[in-house]
């Protein structure tokens, strides 16, 4: 049971020991919610005292009658709004003011109970209230959430940028203070370890792109009947030259389908897919990818004879910046954001990816995206 | 005057780090034990113990160089421990060091951001280990 705390404001006693007594025993409980709400309520013969009050400790919810001696209920309410008082108020106003309920409910109070009100009208005036209160704070939660992961994104972000930074950085110094010799010869090491961080944060960089668009960038216009295999074919393309050097054979199989999507989605996730599938192979090993439909269900999968994932590693596997280290990935190069890309691809079109591995012997990944 | 000379653990999981902080440190005449990871880390300093640490805060944590910095702390009080990292105010933790907010929870002597000089890397290790 949450407790929250009601300040009445009304110059007529009665009126406070009334509205005290009515939410003594009143309890407010939605479906929705995990607690159940109960009152708790407190008095103000003014505005001044109720303000007074306020400064002190602020309640959850202000029940404020308009007519009052000295400042009236719409003076606190816009002191209550100047502050910026995080507080739910009810104005309570006579049937024949309704000019300054409709004003009230624009300056910022949530509901108005006409005078005179029966216990009934007070308490579906407090359950709304409460509903809302609860709505306030779940969306306050929320917003929390929603910055924090942002934080974190910029912040590992940062980190995965600066680091080549670091390390070119040193290196220049290093050529610079001749600290490996005269010729340039023996900085020959020094110079191709340079060119993979470049390289390294070049892949980085587009791989952020691709990340903004899928997630800024969605435009119905852009939806075309796109041919997979012929999609899947020109990922394959582009990858082979890595394949080759690597001595590993790419096949592509499957039928011809046909799925409604923005083509380019569809390459993202086709590249990343068959670039992880070579990365994280072995020598002379085997790459397949094949696209099928079955029903109102569209599957890509490829599969590798690459080094595999423990489940525990499997776990980690889509989440943003995550990279598998361990001693079969040393020396891999990678943004760590091809494989949430990937899944955030899918899970747009209403789709999802899975993965089966086993370690050293290989890894399927398998997009299911549905028809219409 | 080769049992003179003192050993620093540098541990960071950027290859590239390893290679540039192992190359200065040897030719200011250091011993140098370098791993990847604070796993590696941990199995070292089961059988050995550096006269100086030199630790990546990110590795297969978040905070590795913390961690690791606490176990280096708890056994051996006396080991300078400078944590070195490419994250700093971004993170919104405020890494000084020579606050007493800070001494009570980063067991650490010395917070260097990554892109520090390597001058002033060895003007730090001299004033620790001199």
């Amino acid at each position: 049971m949450e407790i929250l705390s009601v300040l009445v404001v009304d110059d007529e006693p009665g009126i406070r020991s009334g509205v005290k007594r009515i939410l003594a025993g009143h309890t407010v409980s939605f479906p929705f919610m995990d607690d159940d709400y109960a009152f708790e309520c407190r008095e103000a013969a003014s505005g001044e005292e109720a303000l007074q009050m306020l400064e002190e400790e602020l309640p959850e919810i202000l029940l404020l009658d308009n007519k009052l001696p000295g400042m009236d209920g719409m003076g606190v309410l816009e002191i209550i709004r100047q502050k910026k008082m995080d507080i739910m108020v009810a104005m309570i106003t006579s049937y024949a003011s309704m000019e300054i309920a409709a004003k009230a409910t624009s300056d910022g109070a949530w509901d108005f109970i006409p005078k005179p009100f029966t216990p009934n009208e007070l308490k579906s005036s407090i359950d709304l209230i409460t509903k809302q209160y609860f709505l306030k704070k779940i969306r306050s939660t929320m917003k929390e959430e929603g910055k924090k992961i942002r934080y974190q994104f910029l912040s590992v972000l940062s980190h995965e940028l600066k680091s080549p930074l670091n390390a070119l950085e040193g290196y220049l110094q290093m050529m610079k203070d001749r600290e490996l010799g005269e010729g340039l010869n023996d900085y020959d090491a020094v110079l191709e370890r340079s060119l993979q961080r470049v390289e390294g944060m070049r892949s980085l960089i587009m791989d952020l792109l691709d990340f903004t668009k899928i997630r800024l960038d969605r435009k119905e216009e852009k939806i075309e009947h796109v041919n997979l295999r012929e999609r899947a074919q020109l990922a394959l393309s582009t990858i082979k030259p890595l394949a080759i050097q690597r001595n590993i054979t790419i096949r592509s199989t499957g039928e011809e389908v046909f799925y409604d999507a923005d083509p380019s989605d569809l390459d993202i996730m086709f590249n990343n897919l068959l670039s992880n599938a070579v990365k994280y192979n072995r020598e002379g090993g085997e790459v397949e990818v094949s696209v099928s439909q079955r029903d109102q269900l569209i599957e890509i999968l490829v599969k590798d004879t690459g080094i595999g994932m423990s489940e525990e590693e499997v776990s980690q596997l889509f989440k943003e910046f995550v990279r598998i280290k361990n001693t079969r990935t040393k020396g891999i190069s990678g943004s760590g954001l091809g494989l949430s890309i990937v899944s955030k691809i899918a899970e747009l079109y209403g789709g999802h990816i899975d993965v089966n591995s086993i370690p050293d012997t290989g890894s399927e990944f398998r997009v299911i995206l549905p028809l219409s | 005057m080769d049992e003179k000379k003192k050993t620093i653990l540098v541990a960071d999981d950027d290859p590239d780090m390893i290679f540039l902080m192992k190359h200065h440190l040897v030719s200011w005449g250091y011993e140098v034990v370098a791993v990847d990871s604070r796993e590696e880390a941990e199995r070292y300093l089961k059988s050995g113990c550096p006269d100086l640490a030199i630790l990546d805060l990110m590795m297969e944590e978040e905070d590795s160089g913390f961690i690791l910095s606490y176990r280096i702390k708890k056994c051996r009080p006396e080991v300078p421990v400078i944590i070195s990292t490419a994250v700093a105010a971004e993170r919104g933790i405020s890494f000084d060091i020579n606050s007493p907010g800070s001494q009570s929870w980063i067991k650490a002597d010395h917070y260097l951001e990554k892109g520090f000089q390597m001058e002033q890397l060895k003007l730090l290790i001299k004033k620790y280990l001199d």
